[in-house]
C-alpha cells in the first residue's frame, strides 16, 4: 500500500489527506521508505530529515484530528533544493565550503511552506552554488537520472528533478538562474517553472547571480507546480526585488486550461542546428497537437539570442564572484589553516582554494576579470546592454504572440562525465533557457515524450511576458492533457523501476 | 582582445582570495581564454546608444520603514563559526589594514 | 621621529592643497539595510540580523529614513539631489566586512556639487567645495589581541564584533581645496566643526567625534611655489590621514603633515601615496597601507537593490524643513545677542553656540549664558578632559542663571551649585536645597548677626555713629563670615548702618 502513496501526485495525495483516508505520517513514511530504497542509486538527496519530517507530519495529523482548518496541501511531503536556507536542516548549496552549516534562519519560501503545513523531507543535491547543468559539480557526488543511471539528471537542480522523477517526493523546490529548474525537468520527464523575476522571494536562497536567480516549483504534473507556486509566491518585504503584484491562482489557471485562439510563437533561433533530431521530432509533434486544439502557431525571431549566452556568462560570474566572497572562513563554514600558519588573508585564500570546486573557482575568476578595472565597460557593461537587446526582442515577439515556445534544451540527457572536461560546451547547452533569465520573464518546461534515438525524455519550453505566469500554466496544462490523452498514460509511468539499494545520504546529519 | 596571461590569472586569484595551485593557474588561463573568446562577442552589439539593464523588472524606491525587527542571539550568530571566544568571531593575525 | 620643517618656512616654499572625506553615522532607529537596532555598544554580536552577518541567502533592504536624512544633508550642503541614484558593491576582503563587499554608492551618489561656507578663527570666510555626499554602510569592529600595543602589528589574533556592521553612513567628499594657505589647519578644524553643526542642526546624527559618529579622513599634498609669471607647479602626491578623532586633532594633524611633507620635499625626497594614521598621544602620523593602482574594488550596480528616485515633492518638503545654515545663523545670532566680534568668536571657537542658543531659549540672558558656558563650564570640562556638553544641560544652566537673577544665589554660590549639578546632585534648585546654599535673605537672622558684631566691636560702632561709614566694612566682613558667605553684601551694609543707629547706647 505504502508504495502506491509515492505514485500519487501532490494534489491527489492532498485529497486523501484531507479526507482522512491517509495520514501525513503514512504519506511521509512512504516517501522516506522510497528514498531508502532508491536513493542509493539516484543520490537525489544530500540530507534526509526523517525524524523532523515525521514529527512535522504527526503534528499535522494531530491538528487535523483536532478539527483545525488546514491548508489544502498540509501534510504533503516536499523536497527542498539545498540552495535554500533551512533552519534546523543543514544547508550546503552543494559546496564543501558550507559542509555541516545549519542556518539560524529560514528562507521566506520555507516560512511559507511551514505555514501551509508542508512536510520537508530533505535537501536535494545540486551543482555547487547552482553552477552547472548536470549536478556533476556537486561537492558530494553527482545525482543520477532515474531514466538511465549513467546519465545526468540536469542541473543545477538535478537533485530536485530526480527526486520527483524517482517518486521520492511528489514535488520539490528548485532555483533557476539560467535554466536550473527547466533543463533538469526536460531531461527527467518532469515539470518545472521559473517564475517571473520577483514573483517568488529570493530571501534565503543562497545567491548565485542576484539579478537572474528565481525559486520555483518542480513536480510531475503541471497542476502540482501550480499548487506549489500558489504557496510560495507573493510579495516579501525582505527581498527588495520582490514584486508587489497580487497574483492570480495558478491552480485555477491549470483547471481553466484552454489553448483555443492562443497565439504561440515558435522561436526561429532555437531550433534546427545543434538540436537533436529526436528532440525536434517530439517538439513538432507537440506543436501539432496544440494547433489541433485551436492554437495559432506562428514563427517569431529573437535575433539577440545568439549573444545571450555570452552576456549570461559575463553577468552571472560577475555577480557570483561578489556573492561568493562571503565564504571566507570567518562567520560560517569551512576554515582551512595553511601549513605553518599564516595571516587571515592566507587562511581565507587556503579555505577558498580547498572549499570551492573547479567550476566555482572558474566562474569566480571569470567574474572577477569581467568586473576588474579596465575591463568593466567592455565586458560587464556590454553584457548589460545585450540584456536590453534581449528584452527588446522579447517585447517585439510578444507583440505578435501570447506565448513563445522552443525545445527546453538542445539534447536529451548526456552521459555523466561526457562534458566535464569542456566547460564551454556545457555552457552552450543552456542556450534555450538563458534568455528568460536575462529578461526576467517566466518559463516552464513540460515533458513531450521520449526521443526516438535514445528513449530519453524531451521537454518543451513555453515563455510568457513578465507577470503572465498564469498563461504558462494554462498552455502547459492543456498540452499535458492532450499528450496523456494520446498516450493513455503519464510519461513518468514509463520510467524504469529502480531496484532497491543502499541508501547514500546520511540520515539526520551532515553529509 | 581576450588574450589572458598567467600573470593576470594570478592577480585575479589574489583579488578573489583563492590560493590557486600553479597547475590551476595554467589550466584556468587557457580555459578563460577560450571562454572570453566566445563571450567577448557582446562588445560587437553593445553600441553606445543601447542603455544597460541591471534589473530585469524595473522597480525603484523600494524602502523599508525605520522599525526595529528581530535580531539573532550571539549564540545563533556564533553557532556556525569556525572559531570564536564566546561572544566574538576569532580570526588569525591580520596583515593588511582596513581600507 | 620624522623630520619637520618650521611651519612658516613650509608655507613660504609650498602651497598646501587639501581634501576631506567626512563619514557621518546617521541616528536612525535601524541599520542601513537591515532592521537591527542602530546601536553598537553592549554585548558583542547581539544587534545583528542575518543581513548584518552576511549570512548566505540574506538580502539588504534600504532604510527609507536613512535616505531622507541623506537628502536633507545633501540639501544642507548646497548639493544637487540626483534624480536617480544607485547603490553599488565595493568589493574587497576584510574580516570586519561581513559580505566582503561594502554596499556604497559609486558613480551615482544621492547628492553632488555643493559648497559649505566656513568661518575661520581670524574672521576669514572660506567656501569649501563639496564634490558629493553618498550613502553606505559601516563595517564591524576588530579587536586585536596579543602583541604590545593592541594595534594590528604584532597581534596574535583578532576578534570581530559585527554590531556596528550596517550602521548607516553618509560620506561627504570635498573637491580639491586650494587657497587655504597658512590657514589650512584652522580651515580643516572649522570645516569639520561646521559639518558637525549642520548634522546636529538637522538632527540626523549624534556627531560625536570621540565616539566615531563623525570621522574625518584628511587628504593633503604640497605644491611647490613658483616665481611670479611662471606656470604653477603640478600638484604634489597626497597622503590620507585617518584616525583623527577630535576637532583639535584635525587641526594638529594637518599642521603636522604640512611640516613633515615639506621637510621631505625640501630634502629632495618624494611623498609616498599612502594612508597615514594620526596618533593623538604623540601628535604624529605614521605610515599605513600604500595606496596604489592595484586597489581594484570592482564596483558594479548592487543587483539586490533598486535605484533611488526621489520625487520633487519629497525634495522640496525636506528643503523647506532645513534649519538655517550655520554661517547665516551665526551672523543673525551675533546681531540678536549684541555680542562683540571678539565675544562671538570666542564662543564659536569653544564650539558651544548650540548650548548658548538652547540656554537662551530656556530663558537666560545671552550674556549670562555665554559667560557660564565659556567660563566656568568650559574650564571644568577642560580640567576633566571631557566635552562641556556632557557636564550640564542648557536647561540646568538657564535655571542657574534664573536663581542668580532672582537674588537667590550670588555668583560665588552659583559656582558651588554648578559644581553640585555637575556632580549629579540634581537640578540647581535641588542642589541649593540639599547643600543649603541660598543667599540668606531673612533679615531676622542677619540682624542678630549684625547686632552681635556691632556689640562686640564698640569702637567701630562709635565710629559709625559719628558718621564714619567706611568703618562699617569691618562689621560687614565679620557678618559675612558669620553667615558663611550666604548673605547679600549690599543688604548687610544697609542693615549695619540701620542697626548702628537703632541699637541702644
Amino acid at each position: 500500500m505504502t508504495t502506491d502513496l509515492t505514485r500519487l501526485t501532490a494534489d491527489a495525495l492532498a485529497i486523501k489527506l484531507s479526507s482522512g483516508e491517509v495520514s501525513s505520517v503514512e504519506a511521509t513514511q512512504a516517501h522516506l521508505d522510497r528514498i531508502a530504497a532508491v536513493d542509493g542509486s539516484v543520490h537525489a538527496f544530500l540530507h534526509v530529515a526523517s525524524d523532523s519530517a515525521l514529527a512535522e507530519a504527526a503534528d499535522i495529523d494531530r491538528r487535523r484530528a483536532a478539527g483545525e482548518e488546514l491548508h489544502p496541501l498540509a501534510g504533503v511531503p516536499i523536497a527542498i533544493k539545498d540552495v535554500i536556507v533551512t533552519k534546523g536542516m543543514p544547508t550546503t548549496s552543494g559546496s564543501k565550503i558550507l559542509e555541516g552549516w545549519v542556518p539560524p534562519y529560514d528562507a521566506t519560501v520555507m516560512t511559507k511552506l511551514r505555514a501551509a503545513g508542508l512536510v520537508s523531507i530533505g535537501k536535494t543535491n545540486m551543482d555547487e552554488f547552482a553552477m552547472g547543468s548536470s549536478t556533476e559539480h556537486s561537492a558530494y557526488g553527482p545525482t543520477h537520472n532515474p531514466w538511465d543511471l549513467e546519465r545526468i539528471p540536469g542541473g543545477s537542480g538535478g537533485g530536485s528533478a530526480a527526486a520527483v522523477a524517482a517518486f521520492e517526493a511528489p514535488f520539490a523546490l528548485g532555483s533557476d538562474t539560467g535554466g536550473s529548474i527547466r533543463q533538469p525537468a526536460h531531461v527527467t520527464g518532469t515539470v518545472g517553472l521559473k517564475p517571473t523575476y520577483g514573483g517568488v522571494s529570493r530571501y534565503g536562497a543562497i545567491a548565485l547571480a542576484s539579478s537572474l536567480d528565481q525559486i520555483g516549483p518542480v513536480s510531475r504534473t503541471v497542476l502540482d507546480s501550480a499548487l506549489l507556486h500558489d504557496v510560495i509566491g507573493g510579495h516579501d518585504p525582505r527581498d527588495s526585488t520582490s514584486l508587489t503584484d497580487v497574483w492570480p491562482s495558478f491552480a485555477e489557471a491549470v483547471r481553466n486550461a484552454d489553448v483555443a485562439g492562443l497565439r504561440i510563437g515558435v522561436i526561429t533561433e532555437l531550433q534546427g542546428d545543434g538540436f537533436q533530431p529526436g528532440v525536434m521530432e517530439r517538439f513538432r509533434e507537440a506543436l501539432a497537437l496544440l494547433e489541433g486544439a485551436g492554437a495559432i502557431i506562428t514563427e517569431v525571431a529573437l535575433p539577440s539570442v545568439e549573444h545571450a549566452i555570452a552576456a549570461y556568462y559575463l553577468i552571472m560570474p560577475a555577480e557570483a564572484s561578489s556573492n561568493l566572497a562571503k565564504f571566507d572562513s570567518v562567520r560560517f563554514g569551512l576554515r582551512v589553516n595553511p601549513k605553518g600558519g599564516g595571516t587571515v588573508e592566507d587562511v581565507m585564500s587556503a579555505t577558498r582554494e580547498q572549499g570551492f570546486g573547479a567550476e566555482a573557482k572558474r566562474r569566480i575568476i571569470l567574474g572577477t576579470y569581467a568586473l576588474s578595472a579596465g575591463y568593466y565597460d567592455a565586458y560587464y557593461g556590454s553584457a548589460q546592454k545585450v540584456r536590453t537587446l534581449v528584452q527588446r526582442d522579447f517585447a517585439a515577439a510578444f507583440a505578435n504572440a501570447d506565448v513563445l515556445v522552443s525545445p527546453t534544451a538542445p539534447t536529451t540527457a548526456f552521459k555523466l562525465g561526457e562534458k566535464t572536461g569542456d566547460p564551454l560546451s556545457m555552457y552552450l547547452n543552456d542556450i534555450a533557457t538563458i534568455p528568460a533569465n536575462l529578461a526576467g520573464i517566466p518559463g516552464i518546461s513540460v515533458p513531450v515524450g521520449l526521443a526516438a534515438e535514445d528513449g530519453l525524455p524531451v521537454g518543451i519550453q513555453f515563455l510568457a511576458p513578465a507577470r503572465e505566469d498564469a498563461r504558462l500554466y494554462g498552455v502547459a496544462a492543456a498540452l499535458e492533457a492532450l499528450l496523456e490523452q494520446k498516450w493513455g498514460h503519464t510519461l513518468l509511468s514509463q520510467a524504469p523501476d529502480l531496484s532497491p539499494s543502499e541508501m547514500n545520504a546520511t540520515d539526520e546529519g551532515a553529509v | 582582445m581576450s588574450e589572458i596571461t598567467q600573470e593576470q590569472v594570478t592577480h585575479l586569484a589574489s583579488l578573489a582570495r583563492i590560493a590557486l595551485t600553479p597547475e590551476e593557474i595554467v589550466s584556468l588561463t587557457s580555459e578563460l581564454g577560450s571562454i572570453m573568446d566566445h563571450v567577448a562577442t557582446v562588445t560587437e552589439v553593445a553600441t553606445p546608444d543601447v542603455p544597460a539593464t541591471s534589473h530585469p523588472i524595473p522597480l525603484q524606491n523600494v524602502f523599508r520603514d525605520d522599525v526595529v525587527g528581530q535580531t539573532l542571539t550571539a549564540e545563533e550568530a556564533l553557532a556556525g563559526a569556525p572559531d570564536h571566544d564566546g561572544s566574538r568571531f576569532r580570526v588569525t593575525a591580520i596583515l593588511g589594514e582596513e581600507q | 621621529m620624522a623630520k619637520l620643517m618650521d611651519y612658516d618656512r613650509a608655507l613660504e616654499l609650498f602651497e598646501p592643497v587639501l581634501g576631506f572625506e567626512v563619514h557621518i553615522e546617521l541616528s536612525t532607529k535601524t541599520k542601513m539595510f537591515s532592521d537591527a537596532p542602530n546601536y553598537f555598544g553592549g554585548e558583542p554580536n547581539t544587534n545583528i540580523t542575518p543581513v548584518d552577518l552576511g549570512l548566505p541567502g540574506s538580502l539588504p533592504v534600504v532604510n527609507g529614513q536613512a535616505v531622507r536624512y541623506a537628502i536633507s544633508l545633501g540639501l544642507a550642503l548646497g548639493c544637487s539631489i540626483a534624480p536617480t541614484s544607485r547603490f553599488a558593491r565595493k568589493n574587497y576582503f576584510y574580516p570586519d566586512l561581513a559580505k566582503n563587499y561594502q554596499i556604497s554608492q559609486s558613480d551615482e551618489p544621492i547628492a553632488f556639487a555643493g559648497s559649505v561656507e566656513v568661518e575661520l578663527p581670524n574672521g576669514r570666510m572660506f567656501t569649501v567645495p563639496i564634490e558629493r555626499a553618498h550613502m553606505e554602510e559601516d563595517a564591524g569592529k576588530l579587536t586585536h589581541v596579543g602583541g604590545a600595543t593592541g594595534r594590528i602589528q604584532g597581534a596574535e589574533y583578532s576578534l570581530v564584533d559585527y554590531n556596528r556592521a550596517g550602521v548607516p553612513l553618509v560620506e561627504i567628499v570635498t573637491d580639491i581645496i586650494y587657497g587655504a594657505e597658512a590657514d589650512a589647519p584652522e580651515l580643516a578644524k572649522a570645516y569639520v566643526s561646521t559639518i558637525r553643526d549642520i548634522v546636529v542642526g538637522l538632527g540626523i546624527s549624534e556627531a560625536r567625534m570621540e565616539r566615531g559618529n563623525l570621522r574625518c579622513d584628511a587628504n593633503i599634498s604640497l605644491r611647490r611655489r613658483t616665481p611670479e609669471g611662471e606656470p604653477p607647479a603640478p600638484l604634489g602626491t597626497r597622503t590620507e590621514t585617518k584616525n583623527v578623532n577630535s576637532l583639535r586633532s584635525v587641526e594638529r594633524a594637518i599642521r603636522y603633515e604640512i611640516q613633515r611633507q615639506a621637510a621631505i620635499l625640501d630634502d629632495g625626497g618624494t611623498i609616498t601615496q599612502e594612508t597615514r594614521h594620526w596618533h593623538e598621544d604623540t601628535g604624529q602620523t605614521s605610515a599605513g597601507r600604500p595606496k596604489s593602482d592595484a586597489d581594484d574594488y570592482r564596483y558594479f550596480p548592487e543587483p539586490d537593490l533598486l535605484p533611488v528616485v526621489p520625487s520633487a515633492e519629497l525634495i522640496e518638503e525636506l528643503r523647506a524643513a532645513l534649519p538655517e545654515a550655520p554661517a547665516i545663523r551665526r551672523r543673525r545670532l551675533k546681531a540678536e545677542w549684541n555680542f562683540t566680534d571678539l565675544e562671538f568668536q570666542d564662543l564659536t571657537n569653544s564650539g558651544l553656540v548650540n548650548e548658548v542658543i538652547e540656554t537662551v531659549a530656556a530663558g537666560a540672558a545671552p550674556a549670562a549664558a555665554r559667560k557660564w558656558w565659556t567660563g566656568e563650564i568650559a574650564r571644568t570640562a577642560n580640567a576633566q578632559g571631557v566635552d562641556a556638553t556632557t557636564l550640564v544641560t542648557p536647561l540646568q544652566v538657564a535655571q542657574l542663571v534664573a536663581l542668580v537673577d532672582a537674588g537667590t544665589l550670588t555668583d560665588r554660590l552659583a559656582r558651588q551649585v554648578l559644581e553640585g549639578v555637575i556632580a549629579g546632585e540634581g537640578t540647581p534648585q535641588q542642589v541649593v536645597d540639599a547643600r543649603g546654599l541660598a543667599v540668606v535673605s531673612d533679615d531676622g537672622a542677619l540682624i542678630a548677626a549684625i547686632d552681635e558684631a556691632l556689640q562686640s566691636q564698640p569702637d567701630v560702632l562709635a565710629k559709625i555713629r559719628d558718621g564714619k561709614v567706611q568703618a562699617a566694612g569691618a562689621v560687614i566682613g565679620a557678618v559675612m563670615k558669620a553667615m558663611k558667605g550666604q548673605a547679600d553684601a549690599a543688604r548687610v551694609r544697609e542693615l549695619v548702618l540701620e542697626r548702628a543707629t537703632a541699637l541702644p547706647e
